[in-house]
């Protein structure tokens, strides 16, 4: 029997859920803080999701302990939901209502007085940035829009903890930024996030501090900048090639340049070098007489990160 | 911006109590029928519709029958039969393609269990609204009855919680089967149960038409025991056999809840 | 890339008549239906037998049999099947010519795929009909085989006519409401389409009972509808009753409805897609 942290948001321990044979969260560890952002980053199928709804406390656990704001999920759901604010992966709007209504009527849910819950409709309406949209029906809506719509919808209890699975996913860049914008300001007036993602560039925007997870365990877990430093090094060139023909790879022109950097990756339509300095690095490979069609010198990211712990990369 | 933490918040969320959580399933199914009150409305007229035809029309050609030993006309003896038909038609429809619909197409089942609401509030509500229709439309017909002459006992005005009984007992069944449900195509299933039961449940003539064994196994289905509900209490002939079927419904209004929660459950909360 | 060409590719053609461009879409239809066919099968057989076991067999049983008022016929269950079948033609049209077209219009815009290429609107509406009355016509022969084992075919012509006329009744509702669904925006005016217009249809176009049951102005009422005209012209040909006054009159009531709903739904089409 694990004791929750005082204070802490989320605590899990070995905490394991399978669905028949098949074990989708294979015993992870897990404190949030209050007040953090919080990510769990991963590719598809890493058991992101899974651990999400056990959070949520509408998927039982299957396995170890889990403390949601400490009260046992199994026993309190009702009154765990009540203070967790859940944007789900799929959107789950009422397509027979219009905004305003979805708003609505999901606050008295909570059991929260009518007044109460209209003002909380309009002030949120204004936070999304849908105050213009509020008589619309909701298949009406852009993806982007309904997207918004749903964080609004799980803000309307005024949360103490949001639970946000694939914020963005499916969203145009414009409208991921958008929506970045208003999860940066929540986080900015204290909220707890907790976010799942597959894209690094949002877990290294949002998020302070994020476990790594593949195939249902944690395989590191730090802040965006910490992972980076102690997984990656400070520079990447990248060089690219024509895609290898079928049963070929770039193995050997990987070899070829092996001394230049720390480490090198090869992808099958790029050379990943991994180096403190870009353009040194760049120039001697150009020295070498090598001829890629391509060259880019960039900073280490969490996809370098999680390349370097899995050998795969997040998005396939 | 005052949003969530440094916002005056002057209630707590909680969890709601059975009654509230029925309530707040009314109204969310109230908003979402309001822009389509002509589908309410409509479906009123249907039943009557068949009183007309098949009552009316078709009643010119035959003769009267006896029910429980009196002489009832044949419009008299159709109306109970297609008010528990129409019952139980209404409470289907909600109960298999409007719950369906909002199971697995409209996901409202997965936002409402991000709330505090539970499983049990979900079935409990859905069915609670299917109640409340059918039992409008109940009313709205025992009035027509009234005014065509077609009522003879007050024990007539237990007609309405009859009907709903009948509709609470086949949309708790419903609701628990369509959640085995996998497309739209399985709702052939649906009419194929259900079309049987409106056209040989002694709706239209009476149970004697049938032979020995088909008779029972008639006299063993729900909708027949709703039909023979009806008919004692519009024609006033109710006796202590009147309560088997009461029995009968109530069984399935129990065992349906029951398994539709735990089959919601096993579905939406893994 | 991976195969060398095998001599010269064909060139895609513009189709030489509506007829031409209709066979085209043959493929699709009999794709699609032998995917749904299983699917419609209660609908389509099932349900109107039950209705003549119901209705003919059992309530029959308690109907006094006088040809003087059962429109000539011997037994009510002579009288009422071949209101059934013309009655089941129109609903299976109703079910065919309503949300399918809204889907194929509206919801997976299978119509645009269609006239991408060099197919257009009326290549689209014959094919669609032309599977409209091939649903009606599988429909009504198996309601027409089955039910003659009860002995209620007087006439072998007649039953023969009966079955073209089946596609003439199904024409007759197809046309008008597939242009109806090819113009509409929202799907929920279907429900009304059904309540308001195929159940009274159904139950009072003289299909169970003779249409001079009705109070006067309802009995007029129900003799301009399509359906009594359907009913009648049945009845006549399977009861071996038929006058040729009144038979002509039918065909060309329903004969019109066709053309006229042929007309209106490339016209509403058109109009929604060609923008």
């Amino acid at each position: 029997m694990t004791l929750s942290e005082p204070g802490s948001m989320i605590h899990a321990a070995d905490l394991r859920k399978s669905f028949g044979g098949f074990e989708a969260v294979r015993g992870i560890d897990v404190d949030v803080r209050p007040g953090e952002a919080f990510g769990f980053l991963g590719p598809n199928g890493a058991g992101k999701s899974s651990t999400m709804r056990m959070v949520a406390a509408v998927s039982p656990v299957s396995g170890g302990t889990l403390r949601i704001l400490g009260m046992d999920p199994a026993t309190d759901g009702p009154a765990i939901r009540a203070r967790i604010g859940v944007c789900p992966q799929e959107d789950t709007l009422d397509t027979e209502l219009t905004v305003w209504e979805n708003l609505f009527v999901y606050g008295r849910y909570f059991g929260l007085p009518k007044a109460e819950v209209r003002e909380k409709v309009e002030e949120l309406l204004e936070f999304v940035q849908l105050t213009d949209k509020a008589k619309a029906m909701v298949d009406d809506l852009s993806g982007g829009m309904k997207r918004r719509l749903t964080i609004a919808r799980s803000l309307v209890n005024s949360p103490e903890l949001l639970l946000l699975d694939e914020p963005t996913t499916g969203l145009d860049p414009q409208a991921r930024h958008v929506v970045w914008d208003r999860l940066f300001r929540l986080k900015q007036q204290g909220v707890t996030l907790v976010l799942t993602t597959h894209y690094m560039d949002e877990a290294e925007q949002l998020t302070d501090r994020l476990v790594v997870m593949d195939k249902g365990l944690i395989v590191a877990e730090g802040s965006p900048l910490a992972l980076i430093a102690e997984h990656s090094t400070r520079e990447v060139a990248e060089l690219r090639f024509p895609v290898a023909a079928e049963g070929g790879t770039h193995e050997p022109l990987a070899e070829s340049v092996a001394d230049l950097a720390e480490r090198v990756e090869v992808l099958p339509d790029r050379l990943l070098l991994y180096t403190h300095d870009g353009e040194e690095t760049m120039a001697k490979v150009h020295e070498r007489g090598l001829e890629p069609i391509a060259t880019l010198v960039r900073r280490s990211t969490l996809e370098d990160v999680f390349l370097r712990l899995t050998g795969r990369t997040l998005v396939d | 911006m005052a949003l969530t933490l440094t916002g005056v918040q002057r209630s707590t969320a909680r969890s709601l109590s059975a009654g509230e959580a029925t309530g707040m399933l009314l109204y969310r199914n109230f908003l979402a029928y309001r822009r389509a009150w002509y589908i309410f409305a409509t479906g009123f007229l249907e039943p009557l519709l068949y009183l007309f035809s098949i009552g009316v029309g078709v009643g010119a050609l035959v003769g009267d029958f006896t029910f429980n030993g009196q002489t009832v006309p044949y419009a008299e003896f159709v109306a109970p039969g297609m008010l528990a038909a129409s019952a139980m038609n209404g409470s289907v429809l909600d109960s298999t393609f409007n719950f369906f619909f909002k199971l697995k197409y409209n996901k409202l089942f997965d936002q409402m269990l991000a709330t505090p609401l539970t499983t049990l509030d979900i079935a409990r509500g859905e069915l609670s609204w299917s109640l409340l229709r059918g039992g409008t439309y109940s009313a709205g017909f025992l009035l027509v009855m009234l005014a065509m002459g077609l009522v003879s006992s007050w024990w007539a005005v237990l007609v309405v919680p009859a009907a709903l009984l009948i509709g609470a007992a086949f949309g708790a069944v419903c609701m628990a089967l369509t959640t085995w449900m996998r497309s739209w195509q399985d709702f052939e299933l649906v009419t194929l149960a259900t079309l049987p039961m409106f056209l040989f449940s002694a709706t239209f003539f009476p149970v004697s038409a049938y032979p020995g064994a088909v008779r029972w196994v008639v006299e063993a289905t729900p909708l027949y025991r709703g039909v023979v509900l009806c008919r004692e209490l519009t024609t006033g002939a109710v006796t202590w056999a009147s309560a088997v079927s009461v029995v009968y419904l109530l069984v399935m209004v129990v065992v349906g809840l029951l398994l539709c929660r735990r089959r919601l459950d096993s579905l939406l909360l893994t | 890339m991976a195969t060398e060409p095998i001599g010269r590719p064909s060139p895609g053609t513009a189709p030489r008549s509506t007829l031409d461009g209709a066979l085209r879409l043959l493929d699709y239809w009999t794709t699609a239906y032998r995917r749904t066919w299983k699917g419609s099968a209660v609908s389509s057989f099932v349900v109107p037998l039950l209705y003549v076991l119901a209705m003919g067999v059992l309530l029959g049983g308690f109907v006094e049999a006088d040809p003087a008022t059962l429109e000539g016929a011997t037994s009510y269950l002579a009288f009422v099947v071949p209101g059934m079948v013309a009655a089941q033609s129109m609903t299976t049209v109703f079910g065919e010519v309503t949300y399918p077209v809204m889907g194929m219009v509206k919801w997976h815009k299978t119509y645009y795929a269609m006239t991408a290429g060099p197919l257009a609107v009326p290549h689209v509406v014959l094919a669609h009909l032309g599977f409209v009355a091939f649903r009606v016509a599988v429909t009504a022969a198996v309601f027409l085989a089955v039910v003659t084992p009860f002995g209620v075919h007087e006439s072998w012509w007649g039953v023969l006519l009966a079955f073209p006329a089946q596609v003439l009744i199904g024409l007759a509702f197809a046309a008008p409401i597939y242009a109806f669904s090819a113009g509409l925006k929202d799907e929920s005016a279907f429900a009304l389409v059904f309540r308001l217009g195929m159940i009274p249809l159904f139950l009072f176009s003289g299909a169970f009972f003779p249409v001079a049951n009705l109070d006067q102005p309802l009995e007029t009422l129900a003799v301009l509808t399509p359906l009594w005209h359907g009913v009648d012209l049945t009845r006549m040909l399977t009861l071996g009753t038929l006058e040729a006054g009144p038979a002509l009159v039918h065909v060309a009531y329903l004969g019109g409805l066709v053309v006229l709903g042929w007309w209106w739904a490339l016209r509403r089409l058109e109009r929604r897609m060609v923008v």
